[in-house]
């Protein structure tokens, strides 16, 4: 063990923050899942005993997960998953269907992939693959063919369920809440879903079908968990093989997330949202700052990295736009102002842009109508601008009706931080009629 | 040597061969011993003769219904050609659920010696197709596609083996005819009463004596029903039958409503006296001279059976029954003891003869010509036997031919005697009750040694699985079993909760005894009298609607198999088991048939089925559940649903379930509404009363809840839905709940907490769970919805008021990417609606949730 040790002490820099990298970056990708789940302990327990009751007493169930985007339902199903299938009693006798519904579009799709899944087509040949009508027939065969205690139970995981209920008839949904109501083979339906009106949803004899067992993972997160959490996801197991470095990354950690400036950054983002996956893309982004060079995390670090999270990307877009269509965004801006957000056409702002000219530029001068128009186009091609419902290809370009998509304070931020910005282009900017 | 002929419709023209045998002065119908079928264009003519195996004309033209020709008869003008047929059922005219009792995969070729009673067996001449090759099994291995092979028979319960028959294609092939099955029972189109008659068939075996008896008694009865009503006569049977299971009297009586006629209960007094009278016959073993008397007064229609036992050469003519009898049991006794002593010594005795025969007597039932036409079907039966063991063996057919020959004198004599016998039909009426009751106190024990002898010799599997390849048409897949066996409760609160489950299913349905019997009675008014009718069943969900039909369905198939209706074959189909509302066709054939078509192929053959009269038909009851489903534009399928059941010969009913009651007003045109009929019934929702009442008979006295807890959830469940389903996944849901708390009744605590897990919104413990700024931005909405005065905003009128708050709350104010960000996620939950993304800041917002709920839910907070 001491002898590990030692050598283990001389592992290089370089080596060590590959090391890193790759465990943290597994962590912070769901490739591997916590080793327990906190905050959501009665949610594990009860998914966990009805999934088992499925699998050991051929019970059949019904559930629907239901929790906002990033809250961890897929990490709640697939650490119950795993819990469950540690015992052997289970493992042998649960067959797992996963169905997604934006892979499933519809219900066509979702059979032959149930079909497949199970293993059914084996059975018969591809001719069962005939129709979508006696896919369903062969499916619902099967399913009627098993009873309670003979039968292996089967899992079917439905994400995003809510797009299930869109199929025509719901008749995937009737049929297999039917099966989960009805003495044929034992199965339990998982639902995932992001929407809390997802019963409302269901037609009424679905959901009289459905059992009506809802896990809502709601985090009720305070900001010093979400502080532990960040620190924890950082951290180094015990088992990381070079120990020193392992300590110093640790304690680095630590007085990163007790900086003031830190804290401060996730406060904002843990103000903004609670969901992992968003907090996960900010710890990628410091990660990703770590080198050989640069072996810990630093405070600026986050902070770039929050940066670049909360940046606003219309604002981003600004900035690679030439002058003269910075210039008819300016004169929209003002539009929008004089005509409380009315739509506009490309002449209004030509007018607006050479009133301008004539007013109080020194720097500029006017253009001809087609670069204008050439301008004006390329910022319909990047959603700067778009055409206003029911306008289009009736008039002539010029005097299509168009709106801005861009908030005031947008424009301003982007102006700050144009390079060469034209002082009186600014002025015009910031002045408040024309 | 055959002929085979194409499928394609090729004119046949069929003309008798030879000279008529005989002909029948009463019916005036010739008998002819063979028919030539010709082809147009083609030279060779086809000759069917009695005893061949033929194809005859189905619903299938890929698979003829296969029969045996027992007799051959036409009428004096040559138009009518008709034919006394055997039928035989292949596999695929067996329903698919019953052919798991084979316990094998049939053969492709096979066939099944049809034993039923539920189909006519005289078909038009002029539908044969062609004679085909039939042997007895083994199967061969190879697929030789033109010859079929039985080995069983099909009584449209069971299988059993068919006597074994040495060489049946190639030798004596009458001896299927003659004595096949022992208690082989000619199809004939009312089944109550050849229940009667095989019944009495089975008593006669007792004792050599009564045979004649039975047989009269039988003839007495049917004569009494066609004095009575058929159905009246039915009931009053049923009556009797169900007397013996007092639990399935009591059912039947609720459900026939209707009084006793005075008939019937004559029927029964005379029953009753009768029976005593006979207990004294019965008991000193009655001697000849009796019988004879018997068989002396109770002529009429005994002989009319027994006559055709007279010879193919002379005209028809019915002797008496003494000579009858000998010459039947001395045509038979020979040839089968000399084949098959080993299997069937006992059937040697004349008592053989007469459990043969006796079942063709309620074919008396149809009036005069049915009873004929029995009559001249055992004689050609008897003839073909003759006839076929000359092609054995021509040298004994001079010999057989003398010594079967009944003088003519005799002859002569019982045909004098039928007259009189016939019009002296109150007499027999008299004498009927003595025979029932001598009947029904003779052991059964004979048919039931026997039939225990057939079950042992379960054709090995062995030989048959090779040749029956799975093919993905019939393929039956399932779900791979479990490899440990489920484990079973341990606990009260466990068994509960398998009780509760909604898929076990209860002893009984309680709070739906009317409704069960209001469906139990119309559908089997409808089995019994043979018609066809349709039904409409409404309910919200959960209110019992398909399991009383089910239940319903349960108890008439346990009253099939106790005989005291006609049997029937029960289908079921689901609008939302369907992919689109035409493959209610494909599964209605498929359940009937087994056949697989698309979906107009399976509409024209299920119109054809319905439409034309076929011989063996059941009534089918077909369950159509979520009927709006098969709502088409021009409702063609709702439409032939309705319309089946009232064609002549369909023999369907159609039991219909929806949730809504004014459905048939709401989407049905008026041609299909009007067919639907007005019979319909509602099921209202569960009243608390009746939920509880449901709940105890589920935990059947399994003491897992507190009764409080109980009225709580019945109470809460009815006031919402009166969904059934509901209350049980909640009594559930409370069982689990108790199990963490580990106290030892579910209580109202944990029933609460159930009820708030499944009923209370969400909302508001979301909004309350959400980050500041998804907070905040609910807050903008409602400010801003209060400044407009509207109840939509765009994101930037929101963003604006978001940006005051967020300075309000002294929090750096968020980029408008951000905003959006917390715009959608709302959204993705459904707290806020939201107009597609793409619209970026112009999308408008709308609240999912009222604002009440907002401000109460971040008061709080």
């Amino acid at each position: 063990m001491s002898k590990r040790k030692v050598k283990n002490d001389h592992m290089p820099v370089g080596e060590c923050i590959t090391q890193v990298q790759k465990i943290l970056r597994e962590r912070l990708c769901h490739q591997q899942l916590p080793q327990k789940l906190v905050g959501v302990e009665a949610q594990h327990k009860h998914l966990l005993e009805l999934l088992k009751r499925t699998a050991i007493h051929g019970e059949s169930n019904s559930v629907l997960i239901v929790g906002p985007r990033g809250a961890g339902k897929t990490m709640l199903l697939k650490c119950v998953l795993r819990d469950l299938l540690e015992e052997k009693e289970v493992q042998k006798n649960l067959l797992q269907v996963y169905l997604n519904g934006l892979l499933q579009t519809d219900d066509r799709i979702a059979l032959k992939e149930i079909t497949r899944q199970l293993h059914l087509e084996n059975v018969v040949g591809d001719r069962v693959f005939g129709s979508f009508a006696e896919n369903l027939a062969f499916l619902l065969d099967a399913l009627k063919k098993g009873d309670r205690s003979s039968s292996c139970p089967v899992l079917f995981i439905l994400d995003e369920f809510d797009l299930f209920a869109h199929h025509k008839n719901q008749t995937l949904l009737y049929n297999l809440f039917d099966v989960s109501q009805s003495a044929q083979a034992p199965i339990a339906v998982v639902g995932l879903t992001c929407r809390l009106d997802v019963l409302e949803l269901l037609e009424k004899r679905v959901k009289s079908r459905f059992s009506h067992r809802q896990i809502h993972l709601l985090s009720s997160l305070t900001f010093s968990q979400y502080l532990d959490q960040v620190q924890a996801q950082l951290s180094l197991a015990h088992d990381f093989p070079d120990t020193k470095f392992a300590e110093d990354w640790n304690a680095g950690i630590k007085t990163l997330c007790e900086d003031k400036s830190v804290e401060e950054v996730l406060q904002k983002h843990f103000n903004s949202s609670k969901d992992f996956r968003s907090k996960h893309m900010l710890l990628m982004l410091c990660l990703s700052r770590v080198s050989v060079a640069n072996p810990a995390i630093k405070p600026a670090d986050v902070l770039e990295a929050s940066r670049l999270c909360l940046a606003d990307a219309k604002a981003n877009m600004l900035h690679g736009l030439s002058i003269l269509e910075l210039c008819l965004i300016i004169a929209m801006k003002h539009l929008n102002d004089i005509y409380e957000g009315e739509p506009f056409n490309l002449q209004m702002v030509h007018n607006e842009f050479k009133k301008f000219l004539q007013r109080k530029s020194n720097s500029m001068y006017n253009y001809d109508q087609p670069v204008v128009m050439k301008a004006f186009e390329h910022l319909q091609q990047l959603e700067l601008i778009r055409p206003v419902d029911g306008s289009l290809a009736k008039t002539q370009r010029e005097y299509q009706l168009m709106r801005l998509m861009l908030d005031h304070s947008q424009i301003m931020e982007s102006l700050q931080k144009y390079p060469q910005c034209p002082t009186d282009v600014k002025q015009w900017a910031m002045s408040a009629f024309g | 040597t055959m002929t085979y002929f194409t499928r394609q419709r090729v004119r046949r023209v069929y003309k008798w061969r030879g000279e008529p045998l005989s002909f029948n002065r009463k019916l005036k119908t010739y008998e002819y011993s063979s028919l030539a079928i010709s082809v147009e264009g083609l030279a060779r003519a086809t000759i069917i003769t009695t005893g061949q195996h033929i194809l005859i004309e189905g619903e299938d033209d890929d698979n003829p219904y296969v029969a045996r020709v027992v007799r051959l008869f036409g009428d004096e003008s040559g138009k009518q050609k008709k034919a006394v047929v055997q039928w035989f059922v292949r596999v695929s005219e067996v329903p698919p659920f019953k052919l798991k009792l084979l316990g094998r995969k049939p053969h492709p070729q096979e066939i099944f010696y049809y034993q039923g009673r539920s189909c006519d067996d005289e078909v038009d001449a002029e539908s044969i197709l062609r004679p085909v090759q039939v042997a007895e099994a083994p199967f061969p291995d190879s697929d030789d596609k033109d010859t079929l092979y039985v080995k069983l028979s099909w009584d449209s319960k069971t299988f059993k083996v068919m006597e074994s028959e040495p060489s049946l294609a190639s030798s004596p092939p009458a001896s299927l005819a003659s004595r096949a099955p022992p208690r082989h029972v000619l199809p004939t189109p009312d089944p109550a009463v050849m229940r009667r008659a095989t019944s009495g068939e089975v008593r006669c075996n007792g004792a050599t004596m009564s045979t004649g008896k039975a047989g009269a008694m039988e003839a007495e009865s049917l004569h009494s029903a066609t004095k009575l009503s058929a159905s009246k006569c039915l009931s009053s049977k049923r009556r009797n039958a169900s007397a013996r299971t007092p639990g399935v009297r009591k059912k039947l009586e609720l459900c026939s409503p209707e009084k006793m006629t005075r008939d019937d209960m004559l029927l029964q007094l005379l029953d009753k006296e009768l029976e005593k009278e006979a207990m004294l016959v019965q008991r000193p073993p009655s001697s000849p001279l009796h019988t004879l008397d018997l068989v002396e007064r109770l002529t009429p229609i005994r002989r009319a059976h027994r006559a055709p036992v007279a010879k193919d050469a002379v005209p028809v003519t019915p002797s008496t029954l003494v000579i009858n009898k000998l010459s039947a049991s001395e045509m038979d006794s020979p040839p089968s003891s000399a084949r098959d002593d080993s299997t069937r010594s006992e059937f040697t005795s004349p008592a053989e003869v007469d459990d043969e025969n006796s079942p063709v007597l309620p074919a008396a039932i149809t009036p005069r010509g049915s009873k004929r036409k029995s009559a001249q079907l055992v004689s050609s039966r008897i003839r073909k036997q003759l006839n076929l063991l000359d092609t054995q063996d021509l040298s004994s057919d001079g010999d057989d031919e003398d010594e079967f020959l009944p003088s003519k004198k005799e002859q002569q004599s019982s045909s004098e005697e039928e007259e009189a016998g016939l019009d002296s039909e109150e007499e027999v009426v008299m004498k009927r009750g003595r025979h029932t009751a001598a009947g029904s106190h003779t052991p059964r024990s004979k048919r039931k040694t026997r039939s225990s002898m057939r079950t042992p010799r379960k054709t090995p599997s062995k030989k048959t699985t090779p040749s029956t390849p799975r093919t993905p048409r019939h393929a039956t897949p399932s779900i791979p079993s479990r490899s440990l066996p489920a484990r079973q409760p341990a606990n009260v609160l466990e068994e509960a909760r398998e009780r509760l489950h909604v898929s076990s299913v209860p002893e009984s349905l309680p709070c739906r005894e009317q409704e069960f019997q209001d469906i139990y009675s119309f559908v089997e008014s409808r089995i019994i009298d043979g018609t066809g009718g349709c039904m409409y069943i409404s309910g919200v969900p959960g209110t019992g609607k398909t399991a009383t039909v089910h239940e319903v369905m349960r108890c008439l198939q346990r009253a099939a198999d106790e005989d005291e209706i006609p049997p029937f074959h029960f289908i079921e189909i689901n609008g939302m088991k369907m992919t689109d509302p035409h493959q209610a066709y494909v599964q209605v054939l498929q359940k009937l048939t087994g056949q697989k078509a698309t979906a107009d192929h399976a509409a024209a053959l299920l119109e054809k089925r319905f439409d034309n009269p076929a011989p063996r038909k059941e009534t089918t009851v077909l369950l159509v559940d979520e009927l709006d489903l098969l709502w088409t534009r021009k409702q063609n399928v709702m439409y032939n649903l309705f319309d089946w059941p009232t064609r002549r010969h369909a023999r369907l009913v159609v039991l219909t379930i929806a949730n809504t009651m004014d459905l048939p007003e709401r989407i049905m045109i008026n041609r299909v509404a009007s067919r639907l009929g007005l019979t319909r019934m509602s099921f209202q929702p569960y009243s608390f009363k009746q939920l509880q009442q449901i709940i105890m008979s589920r935990l059947n006295k399994a003491k897992a809840f507190e009764e409080d807890a109980l009225q709580l959830v019945s109470r809460k469940v009815a006031a919402l839905s009166g969904d059934a389903r509901r209350c049980l996944d909640i009594c559930r849901r409370a069982t689990e709940i108790c199990e963490h708390s580990a106290t030892g009744l579910v209580g109202m605590s944990h029933v609460m907490e159930a009820l708030n897990e499944m009923f209370s919104s969400s909302y508001i413990m979301a909004i309350k769970c959400a980050s500041v700024q998804e907070q905040l931005f609910l807050r903008a909405v409602i400010a801003e919805f209060r400044r407009l005065g509207l109840e939509e905003a765009t994101f930037q009128q929101v963003f604006v008021q978001h940006q005051a708050l967020c300075r309000v709350e002294g929090l750096k104010p968020i980029s408008v990417s951000e905003g959006l960000a917390v715009c959608q996620r709302l959204g993705a939950c459904r707290l806020l609606l939201l107009e597609p993304s793409h619209l970026g800041v112009m999308q408008r917002i709308r609240l999912n949730v009222s604002q009440d709920d907002v401000l109460y839910a971040l008061k709080a907070d």
